[in-house]
């Protein structure tokens, strides 16, 4: 019997490039005659720019050209808007500044540090105006489009007529998602109609629509390059400005130019998590039967385009109640326009959420995840469907006994340990099942290897490994003699990475297309092996890189085959997407997070001791990869719970603590040993692995958990992330308020 | 390479420009200073070569076991110096002030930010970056456990984790998870494969094998 591939621990396929250094992310490139790029950036939040003065610049050494919307090639797919209709920000179309740091100017010189002085010798004069960046002074601008109306089951607000309620506001500050990679781009105009570009991107083929519809040139003349990426958590799921300005650059000098931004530009020129409030009331029967739940939520924008996720998508399904109305708003600030961040709107949503349903346990003395259990949604209380898959009860009950919440103290500021407060939080989050179209090819050489080609993407889960592991369980070739290739535009068309839903969109496609290898190759043999005349290639065996008849007497290994034919190589293409099953089913994965935390009852600083997080993601292709990608998550919820805070000076509407020093992402040191389970079973109903997602999930919830724990530990609810030391600074005061 | 700077054991000899700085400079530095700066601007526009004369200075540096003499400008950070001039891509620039550890390499055996540190300070001195690791094809212990612990996710910080925790097992750093927890705090990983890259530390330091 063959092994099988998927569902083991399998190293990464690109594991030893990433160890020695040979992994190329696209600033590693270097074509011929490549210029420098800096960017020049406003430093007023809204007016115009009155006049730029590049003279000292262009007498720098070194510095090629200082490119403006003074001067910059025309873009000639701006003309099919208008300026000011929310069409994104043009860059270089016009004057106009709608926010700080937005780039003015591009300077290019022949050397790195060439370019990067003389950006400091432009010199910008500005019309400034009045703006705003405080979404609190600014609720008066508070609106609503039409991808985000009212929704409502039931009677709107019933929980008011409840006989227990609870309703708060939770607030999360603007977070920033800061991968490691700093953003730019390698752009190189090889004809006056062709562009090669070196790109960060999680999708290489809506990259090529986007240069397309900009610049007006057919689809093959762009080819975009992005085998390796150093992390985006969302942030790559566009084209930014700062790469339409050094395209634009590089048109102008006709060279190649690379731009790589600052840490600090990273903060203003690639997306955000919106800063956000909400309200969240909710009320119950005195036996904790949930009977209305209003969620209601306000986060801001740009001035040019609107923003919007699934912030309170949740609060609908995630709970069997009879009454939901959720109204999510908008407000428009002197800011650059957010993008999703990982676990996006549902990481927000279910910090309210999750941490409003621990409040009314308190209030109805019920246990939280009793709690939970007793208003767990059967099927889908939104879409009146069942669910495909939903093992979150398994889940709860797995994570309760790794964290060992039954030894759990209920009553608030109960537990001590080595004279630190002890609290235990839990949470649940879920996040859609996606499954989009994608295409692949599957080239199978005359030496057995086979090669697998998709313009898929891979920001750090494993992409490349885990269609390796679907394509060996299919094929019955050894992992070792399969190759999978991403990143590339030149390859059949995947989306994006994003919204978890890659092993379920490629990794559909990497099975159909395997499975039509096998029928070519069967056929291939029953037309011209002998011994495989009788038989059809239903009833042939495909194990090790052989074809086997059923009686398993006759062998034939793909070499053979495909050399007895001398045949280079077989190659087929399959395209492949979801039927009808998501009319049927909800398709849901769903996230368990348990945390134990310590407090200092004199400072209020907290560190989370343990870590327990337990998915429902279907299938687990690569226990390995799967065990990361969890626990990547779980950092990134710490930094969410605890640390992560973009802090802007309202006067100037300016990030005041834009670098790593002062915005703190978690480090070694904040993060205690997590453990990672999997309820690791199959969705029969997504796709041929039976697998969900689970980039999203991962992150999704845990905020609340840790604010859940604190509040147990010291019986002070922190509703504003993250939860800094300064925020249970009366601790001392209220020790006997509590306990 | 705009720059023109190429790895090589030998001195390069001196050709028309480098005599030419040779006069400069014996012509001494008064010379320049006495030049009016929009002269000195104005020479740079005409002759870059007369402007890189002003601005390279010579230093020789041992990368990855290989000497070399090179000419740049002394605002050049050693990250930029390699990745830029030299092709050794696979140290990373992360933030460029010192505060993600991306860049960390190897200074006589001791871990340094290479972004916090110009490339003529290191005149003489011997540089290990994540290229020079490996013995051949044979990989650092540190390397094989980062594949085996999956201590990476889009890889990006992975190099100066490596280089880092190659120092910490040989500063004596390495003693318990909480150790290598505090020691490895100057290398963020967004990603957040931290508790596998302690996996990873301690499966060598507790293999005995010598990192």
């Amino acid at each position: 019997m063959k092994k099988q591939q998927t569902g083991q621990p399998m190293n990464r396929v690109d594991g030893r490039l990433k160890v020695t250094g040979g992994a190329k992310y696209f600033a590693d490139h270097q074509p011929a005659d490549m210029q420098y790029a800096a960017l020049v950036c406003s430093t007023i939040s809204c007016g115009a720019i009155a006049g730029i003065n590049a003279t000292k610049a262009l007498r720098a050494p070194g510095v090629v050209d200082v490119v403006s919307h003074l001067n910059a090639p025309p873009v000639p797919g701006y003309k099919k808007t208008t300026p000011g209709n929310k069409n994104g920000l043009q860059i270089f179309r016009d004057n106009r500044i709608y926010s700080n740091g937005q780039p003015v100017a591009i300077v290019v010189a022949n050397t790195l540090e060439r370019a990067v002085y003389a950006a400091s010798l432009v010199e910008v004069q500005y019309n400034q105006e009045t703006h705003y960046t405080n979404m609190e002074a600014s609720m008066d601008k508070a609106f609503q489009n039409n991808r985000m109306k009212d929704y409502s089951r039931g009677e709107i607000n019933a929980w008011q007529k409840a006989p227990v309620t609870h309703s708060a506001q939770y607030t999360i500050p603007l977070e920033v998602h800061n991968p490691m990679e700093l953003a730019g781009i390698i752009a190189h105009w090889t004809t006056p109609d062709n562009l090669t570009l070196y790109a960060k991107t999680q999708g290489v083929k809506s990259v090529q629509e986007t240069i397309q519809e900009l610049f007006e040139i057919p689809e093959q003349n762009i080819t975009v390059h992005s085998r390796f990426v150093g992390g985006a958590f969302g942030m790559a799921l566009r084209v930014w400005p700062l790469e339409i300005a050094t395209i634009l650059a590089a048109k102008k000098i006709r060279k190649p130019v690379k731009l790589v931004i600052t840490r600090e530009q990273m903060f203003t020129l690639v997306g955000y998590r919106p800063n956000s409030s909400q309200k969240i009331s909710m009320g119950a029967t005195p036996d904790g039967k949930l009977t209305g739940i209003t969620h209601e939520a306000v986060a801001i924008t740009s001035p040019y385009e609107d923003f919007t996720e699934g912030i309170v998508a949740m609060t609908k399904f995630m709970y069997d109640c009879p009454n939901v109305n959720t109204r999510y708003q908008l407000v428009p600030l002197n800011m650059s326009t957010p993008i999703w961040m990982r676990g996006p709107g549902e990481a927000t949503g279910s910090f309210a959420l999750e941490s409003a349903i621990d409040e009314l346990s308190y209030k109805l003395k019920i246990d939280p995840l009793q709690l939970r259990i007793l208003n767990h949604a059967d099927t889908d209380p939104e879409r009146n469907l069942p669910f495909s898959s939903k093992y979150l009860k398994e889940a709860y009950q797995i994570g309760a006994e790794k964290i060992g919440w039954s030894s759990r103290n209920p009553v608030p500021r109960s537990m001590q340990e080595n004279g630190m407060l002890v609290g235990y939080g839990m949470s649940s989050g879920t996040f859609g099942a996606y499954r989009g179209k994608a295409t692949v090819s599957a080239i199978l050489k005359s030496d057995g290897t086979l090669t697998l080609q998709s313009a898929a993407a891979d920001i750090g889960p494993g992409t490349a490994t885990a269609m390796v592991q679907i394509a060996a369980d299919v094929t019955g070739i050894t992992p070792d003699k399969i190759t999978f290739m991403l990143g590339e535009s030149t390859f059949p068309y995947a989306p994006e990475q994003g919204g978890s839903a890659t092993v379920s969109t490629v990794g559909s496609a990497v099975s159909d297309v395997c499975h039509a290898l096998l029928k070519e190759l069967a056929n291939l043999a029953i037309s011209q092996v002998p011994a495989f005349k009788q038989t059809t290639p239903e009833l042939i065996i495909y194990e090790d890189g052989q074809l086997i008849t059923a009686d398993r007497q006759t062998k034939i290994t793909h070499e053979a085959l495909l050399q007895q034919q001398k045949l280079p190589e077989v190659k087929v293409t399959a395209t492949s997407q979801g039927g009808d099953e998501r009319k049927k089913y909800s398709m849901y994965s769903f996230s368990v997070h348990f945390a134990k935390v310590h407090v200092h009852p004199a400072t209020g600083v907290v560190r989370i001791q343990h870590i327990v997080s337990v998915a429902d993601a279907g299938a687990i292709v690569n226990t390995k990869t799967a065990r990361s990608q969890m626990i990547g998550g779980v950092v990134g919820g710490i930094g969410m719970a605890l640390t992560e805070e973009a802090i802007l000076d309202h006067r100037f509407g300016r990030f005041i603590n834009n670098n790593y020093a002062d915005y703190h992402v978690p480090v070694n040191a904040d993060t205690p040993p997590t453990d990672v389970y999997f309820v690791n079973k199959k969705d029969p109903h997504i796709n041929p692995m039976g697998s969900k997602g689970l980039g999203e999930i991962a992150l999704i919830g845990f905020a609340a958990a840790v604010s859940n724990a604190v509040f147990h530990a010291t019986g002070i609810r922190v509703r504003d992330l993250p939860i800094t030391p300064d925020k249970l600074l009366h601790i001392a005061s209220t020790e006997n308020a509590t306990t | 390479m705009p720059q023109g700077n190429k790895p090589s054991s030998v001195p390069p000899k001196k050709d028309k420009q480098e005599a030419r700085r040779d006069f400069l400079k014996q012509s001494s530095a008064v010379m320049a200073l006495a030049l009016a700066p929009p002269l000195v601007l104005k020479a740079a526009q005409h002759d870059e070569a007369i402007a890189a004369v002003f601005e390279k200075m010579p230093v020789s540096l041992e990368i990855n076991g290989k000497k070399m003499q090179l000419s740049v400008e002394p605002r050049v950070t050693l990250l930029d110096l390699l990745r830029e001039q030299l092709a050794l891509t696979g140290t990373k620039k992360g933030c460029d002030h010192g505060q993600c550890g991306a860049c960390t390499v190897h200074v006589n055996g001791q871990r340094i930010n290479s972004c916090l540190t110009l490339a003529v300070m290191q005149e003489g001195k011997k540089i290990t970056t994540i290229e020079g690791l490996s013995n051949g094809d044979q990989l650092h212990p540190v390397q094989e456990a980062f594949i085996r612990h999956d201590g990476f996710q889009c890889g990006y910080c992975t190099p100066g984790q490596i280089m880092s925790a190659v120092a910490c097992l040989n500063e004596g750093h390495a003693g318990s998870p909480e150790q290598i927890r505090e020691f490895m705090s100057g290398n963020i990983c967004r990603c957040g494969a931290y508790d596998n890259i302690v996996n990873a530390i301690m499966d060598v330091k507790n293999g005995g094998q010598t990192a």
